[in-house]
C-alpha cells in the first residue's frame, strides 16, 4: 500500500495555487525539493505556510498547479496514498487512544507484526523522551509532550516526507532549543526529506538546508540560510529576516559598488540591490547590529539620541531617534542613558539599498 | 477571620458550592410537580381496590393480556431506536462541512419533528392505506396484484415511529459529530488510514458516548408510543402497547390503581434499558473530543 518506504528523487511543486471563495491563500508557488533535503517554510502569520503543507499532504485539492513526485503526478492521489507524515499545528492527537496507540496508528494502518510495532514505537517514544509517559492519553499530556507524541507518530512510519506545521511553538525556550537540534538530529540520522513551517527566522536558519520565504501566498525568495541572511531580495524578506531598519531615503549619484543615499537627516552609502538611478525613491536595510555606534568626527557619522535601552545579556539593543525624527534600532556594548547624545553609522557593504516598492509586485 | 475567597475555596476543595443554593426554588416546583405526582401514583398502584398491596402488579402480571404489552412495545420501541440511529450516523456524517443546498436538506429532513404525531398519522393512512396513492402505484404498474398492508399494524407504527423520532436522533448526531474535530480524520489520513478505517478507529469511538445518549432519548420517546399506535396501529391486537393498557385501565375499567401500576412499570422497564445503555457508555471512552487536551 502506501508508499512509506517509498524513495524519491524530487519533489517538484508546480504553479500551486489554493484559492478560498476567490481569494488567493497560495498563487503560483513553483518549487523544487531533492531527497534528503530541509526545507523551511517561512513567513508572517496568514502568507499560506500551513496552506501549501496541507496541499504537499493531499488534505486540499488545488486549484491550479500540480505537484510531482519524480514523474509521477501526486497531487490527484488522496493523502492515506501519499505516505507522508505531518505534525499537525494543534497536534490534532486522537483523543481516545493512549500516546502509545497514537504513535502506532500509522504502523497499524501498514498492518506491520506486532512486534515490530512495538519496538519502533519504544524506539520514537524513547526519541522524543515520552516513554514514561506511553499509557497516558494525550490530554493528560502538556502542550509540550503532546507536540513531542506528534512527532513521534509522523516519523515513527519513516515515511519518505514529513511535514512540520510549527511544531516548536508551544514548547519553551530550553525544549525548544533541544528538540530543535532533536529534529535536526532526526533530519541526519533518518535521513528523512522534511519541509517545515515556521514562522520565526532564528530557527528556520538554523535548521533548514534551504529557505523558502513566503509572503502574501507567493514565493519571496529561496535560498540557502547565508544568501537570505546576507542578501534578501526584497525589503519585505529583509524585514523578515531581522533587518529591523528600513528607512525610506532617496538614491544619489552612484560610487563604485555603492551608492549614496539620503532621507531623514541620514547621508549614508550603502549597497545596491536590483538597479539603482540617481534620484529614485530607495528603502535602505540595517540590521540593528550592523548599526554602530562611532566618533562623532567619523565622516559618515550622524548625531542621534538615544531614547530606549533594553539589556539583552551580552549586549543591550537601542533605539536612538536622528535630528529629522527617524527612529534607528542598534546595539550596543555597554549602556547609555536615555538622552545621551551618540554618533552612529553603518558599513556600507551592510546598508542593503533597495528599488522602493521591491517585492509589491507579482514577482521580483 | 473575614477571608471569603480562602473560605470559599476551602469550601469549593470539599464539593461545596453555595452558589448552587440559587437552584432553590426550581427545585421545589419540581418537587411539586413531578416528585409529589409521581409519588401519588406509586401510591396509588399499592392501595388496589380488594386484595394485598401488589395485587395490581400481580394482576398485570398474571394476565397474559396485559403482561405481552410489554414485549409488544418493546418490539415496536427497541428497533425503532436502533433504526433512527443507526440511519442518522451515515446521513449525518455525509452532511459535514459546507455545501449548496445544505440547509434546505437539513431542513427536510427535521421538519416531521413540526408535524406533530397525529398529523404524521393520517398522512401515512392516506398514502400508504389499501387506497392510498403507494399502493396504487404499486397496483398500476403490476408489481403486485392484492394491495400490500403497511397500515393498521405493526409496520405502520414502525413507520410513524421513524418519522418522528429520526429528525431528533438526526439533529443530536449531527451537534455530536460537529463536536468531533475534524483535523483528526485528516491526521488519520496522512498515517495511511482510508476512509472506512478512518471512521471505525476515529470517528465511530468518539461519537460511540454520543449515539448512546441519543439511543436512549428515542428509545424514550418510541416507548411511550400511543398516538401513533392506535391511528396507525392495530390497537386491539399486535400494537396493544402498554400505555393503551393503562390508558384502558384508568379510563374504561377505571381501575386506577391497576393503570399506576402499569404506569410505574413502565418506568421501571424504560430504566432497566438506559440502565444497561449509559452502564455500556460509561465503558466508552467519553472525554475531549479535540486534538488538542
Ligand atoms: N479554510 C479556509 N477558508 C478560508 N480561508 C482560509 C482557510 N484556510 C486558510 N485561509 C486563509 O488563507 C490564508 C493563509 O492561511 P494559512 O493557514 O496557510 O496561514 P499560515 O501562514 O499558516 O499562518 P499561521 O502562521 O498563522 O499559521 C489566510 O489569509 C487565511 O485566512
Ligand atoms: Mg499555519
Amino acid at each position: 500500500m502506501s508508499g512509506d518506504s517509498q524513495r524519491f528523487t524530487r519533489l517538484r511543486l508546480e504553479g500551486v495555487t489554493r484559492r478560498f471563495s476567490g481569494t488567493a491563500a497560495l498563487s503560483g508557488v513553483s518549487l523544487t525539493i531533492e531527497q534528503g533535503e530541509f526545507i523551511a517554510l517561512l513567513g508572517p502569520s496568514g502568507c499560506g505556510k500551513s496552506t501549501a503543507l496541507n496541499c504537499i499532504a493531499g488534505l486540499l485539492p488545488l486549484s491550479e498547479g500540480s505537484i510531482w513526485l519524480d514523474d509521477s503526478r501526486l497531487d490527484t492521489l488522496p493523502p492515506q496514498r501519499r505516505g507522508f507524515g505531518m505534525v499537525f499545528q494543534n497536534y490534532a492527537l486522537f483523543p481516545h487512544l493512549s500516546v502509545r496507540r497514537n504513535v502506532a496508528f500509522g504502523l497499524q494502518m501498514r498492518r506491520l507484526p506486532r512486534g515490530e510495532i512495538r519496538q519502533r514505537v519504544d524506539a520514537a517514544l524513547r526519541l522524543v523522551r515520552l516513554a514514561d509517559q506511553a499509557d497516558k492519553l494525550p490530554g493528560q499530556l502538556s502542550g509540550g509532550q503532546q507536540q513531542r507524541v506528534a512527532i513521534a507518530r509522523a516519523v515513527v512510519i519513516e515515511p519518505s516526507l514529513v511535514l512540520m506545521d510549527e511544531p516548536l511553538s508551544n514548547l519553551d525556550a530550553k525544549l525548544r532549543l533541544e528538540m530543535r537540534t532533536e529534529i535536526r538530529r532526526l533530519h541526519q540520522s533518518l535521513g528523512l526529506t522534511t519541509i517545515y513551517v515556521t514562522h520565526d527566522q532564528e530557527e528556520a536558519l538554523s535548521l533548514a538546508d534551504r529557505l523558502v520565504v513566503l509572503r502574501a501566498g507567493r514565493v519571496q525568495q529561496v535560498g540557502g540560510p547565508e544568501d537570505l541572511h546576507t542578501r534578501p531580495a526584497n525589503p519585505h524578506v529583509a524585514d523578515f529576516m531581522g533587518y529591523r531598519n528600513l528607512l525610506p531615503m532617496v538614491a544619489g549619484p552612484r560610487g563604485g559598488a555603492t551608492v549614496l543615499v539620503e532621507g531623514g537627516g541620514l547621508r549614508w552609502h550603502g549597497t545596491p540591490v536590483g538597479d539603482i538611478n540617481p534620484g529614485q525613491a530607495v528603502v535602505a536595510a540595517a540590521r540593528p547590529e550592523d548599526v554602530r555606534i562611532t566618533d562623532p568626527g567619523d565622516p559618515s557619522a550622524v548625531p542621534a539620541a538615544v531614547e530606549v535601552v533594553e539589556y539583552q545579556g551580552r549586549e543591550v539593543a537601542i533605539e536612538a531617534r536622528c535630528a529629522r525624527g527617524t527612529l534607528l534600532h542598534l546595539r550596543a556594548d555597554r549602556r547609555y542613558a536615555p538622552g545621551c547624545p551618540v554618533a552612529v553609522t553603518v558599513d556600507p557593504e551592510r546598508l542593503l539599498v533597495f528599488p522602493a516598492g521591491a517585492g509589491n509586485g507579482e514577482e521580483p | 477571620m473575614a477571608q471569603p475567597a480562602a473560605w470559599r475555596h476551602r469550601m469549593a476543595e470539599r464539593g461545596v458550592d453555595w452558589q448552587l443554593l440559587l437552584l432553590g426554588p426550581a427545585t421545589i416546583c419540581v418537587l411539586g410537580l413531578f416528585v409529589y405526582p409521581f409519588c401519588y401514583g406509586v401510591g396509588l398502584s399499592l392501595q388496589p381496590e380488594g386484595g394485598d398491596v401488589l395485587a395490581s402488579y400481580r394482576r398485570f402480571f398474571t394476565d397474559a393480556y396485559e403482561r405481552d404489552t410489554i414485549w409488544t412495545t418493546l418490539r415496536l420501541a427497541l428497533p425503532a431506536a436502533l433504526f433512527n440511529v443507526l440511519a442518522s450516523v451515515p446521513i449525518a456524517c455525509r452532511m459535514r462541512g459546507r455545501f449548496r443546498g445544505r440547509r434546505a436538506l437539513t431542513t427536510l429532513l427535521v421538519i416531521p419533528i413540526t408535524l406533530g404525531t397525529v398529523l404524521t398519522a393520517e398522512g401515512l393512512l392516506n398514502y400508504f392505506g389499501p387506497t392510498g396513492w403507494f399502493n396504487r402505484i404499486l397496483l398500476s404498474t403490476g408489481i403486485v396484484d392484492t394491495p400490500v398492508r403497511l397500515t393498521n399494524n405493526v409496520t405502520g407504527v414502525m413507520l410513524s415511529l421513524v418519522i418522528t423520532g429520526f429528525p431528533f436522533a438526526f439533529l443530536l448526531i449531527g451537534s455530536y459529530l460537529a463536536g468531533i474535530d475534524p483535523a483528526l480524520e485528516r491526521a488519520a489520513a496522512t498515517l495511511g488510514a482510508g476512509g472506512w478505517q478512518r471512521f471505525w478507529r476515529i470517528t465511530l469511538p468518539l461519537l460511540a458516548p454520543g449515539l448512546a445518549t441519543t439511543f436512549c432519548l428515542t428509545f424514550v420517546l418510541a416507548f411511550s408510543v400511543f398516538p401513533s399506535a392506535v391511528l396507525v396501529g392495530d390497537p386491539a391486537g399486535t400494537t396493544r402497547v402498554i400505555s393503551i393498557a393503562a390508558y384502558h385501565a384508568a379510563y374504561e375499567a377505571y381501575d386506577y390503581s391497576l393503570a399506576s401500576a402499569i404506569a410505574v412499570i413502565m418506568g421501571v422497564i424504560e430504566l432497566i434499558i438506559l440502565a444497561a445503555v449509559l452502564g455500556w457508555r460509561s465503558l466508552l471512552y467519553t472525554g475531549s473530543t479535540r486534538g488538542k487536551g
